[in-house]
């Protein structure tokens, strides 16, 4: 059998020793009667070497964005992953590690992590980061939990061009504590979310509002406007980011009043792999560090006095406190921090920078063709590197006919919000090119 | 005694912002193919960050030496023998990170239109066979992220199957010998934790569980084999319990590693169960993560399954969301799908006879470990046990030795120690999970230098007291970590 190494003589061996006369007899923990009576219907096993062509006939089985031309974003970005990091998170000392409990033998993790969380902090302006969760979405919604246990408050007001999916998650975990959630309508006029619908929106009990920046539909929300009138009735400001290279470009949360920063940093370093696994970050202010969720490293000392790091602040966590826990979080995202870390380090900030200005570059350059092309902005706010157009058909059947052609031309709304139902959801990172960008404008020109 | 452990080249590393050259860079984006447009021609000046304080500008080969030199201070599986008892570390097989790596699975988005997917939408409809079958159960979701987020998604299916019936319950009964977890995400679905005590040898009786069930209760959640690593042979019975007050029967499956093909979690009484695939099935776990915990669970709970689901119909797939009764989402898109196909390249590799005698082993060794240890060791149950067994340190406690530094002492012999302190009902408790992939030579080895500590702990105390001094760093003060709170670096 693969990976098992025992031959017959070591099967006898290890009987004699437990004093079984058989493997049948080496199995009475479990009682005769509540064992299977039959095989499991699983296939028989394959060789490696078929294993292998099985799975590459299922992969031909996609079309990858390599293939076509793809203008998709919507909370997962095509981005040039630098050959650096697939080769040094291969290192198996890293991926073959489990979580670093024995600290003495788990340095590189811990540094690797104590490093993330800086990272974390300087993207996202914020004093204390955790060791990641596991996305986006799921860093929302233990975000609001978090200002729950900070404001003792219940009420939550999610901004509507929040990313639909992390609504739907914020949704999912409150519905077992009483779901005290409202949603603030963007304005249909600026893309955006306004202060003075969030203003009514907020009333005694709302601990918190979440606001994604750029928003859903690219927009670029006016961060401060919002802090102000947030902080001014007593609640938290919640900031997501769901494409993190924003954050070499635009202010961060930190400085525009947010309380905690959350978002997705699968654009640094992780492959798009149909959705996950992503990368979750939290980041806060120093005062509400122990109500963080997750792991957090610390440095400390050996005992020689010299620099270490290990786990920390473990008693907020399920292992000591149990049902009293600040969290469920056991698994984190660690391998996807250290991609991410390698990325961002092999970048620096110069690099960042460039990277974030490229990305707007491409972006405004396809924005300019496809409005030459008619398709029309949907709104007139900045936008970073993802942005929403309206067509005049049917954008279903617009998109349908630019797949023939191997263009994947973004996300119709529709599907989230019923109004926008002639809005198109657009994104350009680095990855795409001039010609393919000039392509989708004339292909949609003649749609 | 031979120790497998090194001294290696344990060179000092700064952290990667102290090697920083501001200007440097390492890998650069691409030149530009279209006209460049300056930030603040598009984007208002407020919204604009002026810099990135105190980012690391460094050279692409100091990026790779940094991250080369923190590999080697890391033990993993491939550095050794890794026997943390509840976590499963198994052999990663390296056909698994292939077959990830395949563009045809790294390199596809996850709002593609469903004809470009067709690949990934039936590797994942198959893995959910594969566990149904494995599990017993008459549905599976690939889509928690871990085990932890599968109870949370598996508690918030039972709430919203009480809600649904329009009585709401509001109790879990959780054992002793439960993962922290399970009551933390019990808490984090709404419910109050009822403790009950596993009794006698070491299992949960089917009296206990009848004691506290009632009609506020949604159900139990019990882990089997349990933390003690043995088999809750009362199960059954126990779910007649659960069942009769119109309750459900949550199986913790982390220690699935030693049931499959040996029993069956559905014709046990198991209404639901997640999975940890970076245990059982052999994903690696990253130094933390990500891992990935499927839910299963049978017919009563099965419309409340989080959206969307993958749907076969005429041999096309499809995902579905119109399902009235779903919980919702517990995230974006559908889950940690490079770790499905590890999982999926495992499964296929073993075939379902392989699975089976991967348990099989899995419980030969514990035994094995268990028999020949018991003298050098108090053995906290005498009893044939699952994949893993628990110690503990009262025999060493005279020498004054505690767990922590047999732990430490181990680790001088080049092994990655057992999970210590846990389970919580065994003080000082040592527990000990070698996994199938592990040959008799190295189990001999680990039981000879267990031996061998458990006598030092007789002659010297002060071997293990001021162990490890192999490794890169000695004992590290986790106290000061925590009173003294430094959780990033500053200029």
């Amino acid at each position: 059998m693969p990976y098992i190494p025992h031959t017959e003589e070591d099967i006898g061996k290890i009987l004699e020793a437990a004093g079984a006369s058989s493997i049948d007899d080496a199995l009475s923990a479990l009682p005769a009667n509540l064992r299977s009576r039959k095989p499991l219907d699983v296939p028989a096993g394959l060789s490696e070497q078929e294993l292998l062509g099985h799975l590459k006939q299922l992969g031909s089985r996609n079309s990858t964005v390599e293939d076509y031309s793809s203008f998709l974003g919507g909370g997962a970005y095509n981005h040039y992953i630098p050959a650096i990091v697939d080769s040094l998170i291969s290192r198996s000392e890293f991926y073959t590690s489990y979580t670093p409990y024995q600290p003495e033998l788990s340095q590189g993790t811990l540094q690797a992590i104590f490093e993330y969380q800086t990272l974390v902090c300087q993207l996202t302006g914020m004093d204390v980061s955790n060791a990641s969760l596991y996305d986006g979405a799921t860093a929302v919604a233990e975000a609001v939990l978090m200002a729950r246990r900070i404001t003792g408050r219940n009420g939550i007001v999610l901004s509507a061009a929040l990313h639909p999916e992390y609504r739907d998650t914020v949704r999912t975990y409150l519905s077992g504590t009483g779901d005290h959630l409202s949603e603030a309508a963007f304005s249909a006029g600026t893309g955006t979310t306004l202060a003075e619908t969030i203003e009514n929106a907020i009333d005694g009990d709302t601990a918190c509002v979440v606001v994604q920046h750029p928003n859903f539909f690219g927009c670029i929300e006016d961060v401060g406007a919002l802090a102000e009138i947030v902080h001014k009735k007593g609640a938290l400001l919640i900031v997501a980011v769901s494409e993190a290279v924003s954050l070499g470009l635009l202010k961060p949360p930190g400085e525009m009043g947010a309380d905690i920063a959350v978002g997705e940093n699968q654009s640094f370093g992780n492959p798009l792999s149909y959705g996950g696994p992503y990368l979750g970050f939290m980041a806060t202010r120093t005062e509400f560090v122990r109500q963080m969720p997750g792991r957090i490293v610390g440095q400390t000392v050996d005992k020689n006095g010299r620099r270490a790091f290990c786990l920390t602040f473990s008693t907020r966590e399920q292992h000591i406190r149990r049902e009293r826990a600040t969290s469920n979080i056991c698994t984190n995202h660690g391998l996807s921090a250290l991609a991410a870390s390698i990325h961002l380090a092999a970048l620096g900030g110069v690099g960042l920078k460039r990277l974030a200005g490229l990305n707007l570059s491409k972006a405004e350059y396809l924005k300019k063709k496809l409005v030459e092309a008619g398709a029309e902005p949907a709104w007139s706010v900045p936008t970073f590197n993802e942005f929403t157009v309206k067509v005049r058909k049917d954008p279903e059947e617009v998109l349908e006919k630019l797949l023939l052609k191997k263009i994947i031309g973004g996300i119709p709304l529709k599907r989230f919000y019923p109004a926008l139902d002639r809005h198109i959801l657009v994104a350009a990172t680095e990855m795409n090119s001039k010609e393919e960008i000039d392509r989708f404008a004339s292909e949609l020109k003649s749609v | 005694m031979e120790a497998n452990g090194t001294r290696g080249l344990l060179l000092e590393e700064p952290l990667i912002f102290e090697k920083s050259s501001p200007g440097r860079i390492g890998i650069g984006p691409a030149h530009s193919d279209v006209p460049e447009t300056s930030p603040a021609q598009a984007i208002p000046g407020r919204f604009l960050r002026s810099d990135l304080d105190g980012f690391p500008d460094l050279a692409e080969i100091d990026t790779v030496r940094h991250y080369t030199r923190l590999s080697q201070w890391n033990f993993g599986v491939d550095s050794g023998f890794y026997p943390l008892g509840s976590c499963t570390m198994k052999y990663n097989p390296k056909i698994n990170e292939a077959a990830c790596r395949l563009p045809g699975f790294s390199h596809i988005h996850p709002y593609q239109p469903e004809e470009l997917t067709q690949g990934a939408l039936e590797l994942m409809h198959s893995l959910e066979t594969y566990l149904s079958e494995i599990t017993g159960m008459e549905a599976i979701t690939l889509q928690p992220s871990a085990g932890a987020h599968g109870e949370l998604c598996g508690l918030l299916m039972m709430a919203a199957y009480f809600k649904s019936k329009g009585k709401p319950r509001t109790k879990i009964i959780i054992p002793d010998t439960a993962h922290g977890t399970n009551p933390a995400s019990s808490h984090l679905a709404g419910f109050k934790v009822v403790p009950v005590k596993s009794e006698g040898k070491g299992v949960l009786s089917v009296e206990a569980v009848a004691a506290v069930m009632d009609e506020e209760t949604a159900g139990l959640m019990l882990t089997n084999p349990n933390t003690l690593g043995l088999f809750e042979r009362n199960i059954k019975a126990i779910a007649e319990v659960v069942h009769s007050k119109g309750g459900f029967v949550y199986c913790d499956g982390a220690n699935m590693n030693a049931l499959m093909g040996l029993t069956s979690l559905g014709e046990l009484g198991v209404d639901v169960v997640q999975l940890n695939l970076h245990k059982t099935f052999s994903t690696p776990h990253g130094g933390g993560g990500p891992g990935s915990g499927p839910v299963g669970v049978g017919k009563a709970l099965e419309p409340f399954l989080p959206v969307p689901r993958i749907k076969k119909e005429g041999g096309k797939y499809s995902l579905d969301s119109g399902r009235p009764n779903t919980i919702g989402r517990m995230k974006s898109f559908y889950g940690n799908f490079s770790i499905m196909v590890r999982a999926y390249a495992y499964i296929r590799r073993m075939g379902g006879e392989g699975l089976k005698r991967a348990s099989i082993a899995a419980i030969l060794n514990a035994n094995y470990i268990k028999e020949r240890l018991k003298g050098a060791y108090h053995l906290a149950f005498d009893e044939p046990c699952m994949h893993e067994c628990v110690f503990s340190d009262r025999m060493q406690l005279g020498s004054g030795v505690s767990t922590m530094d047999i732990a430490k002492r181990l680790i001088d012999y080049g092994y990655h120690p057992p999970t210590v302190y846990f389970p919580l009902v065994v003080p000082g408790a040592i527990m000990v999970e070698p996994t199938e992939t592990e040959s008799i030579e190295t189990l001999d080895k680990f039981i000879d230098v267990m031996k061998a500590i458990a006598e030092e702990a007789k002659a010297n105390p002060e071997l293990l007291k001021s162990a490890p001094t192999r490794t890169k760093t000695a004992r590290v003060d986790e106290t000061r970590a925590a009173r003294e709170p430094v959780l990033r670096w500053k200029k």
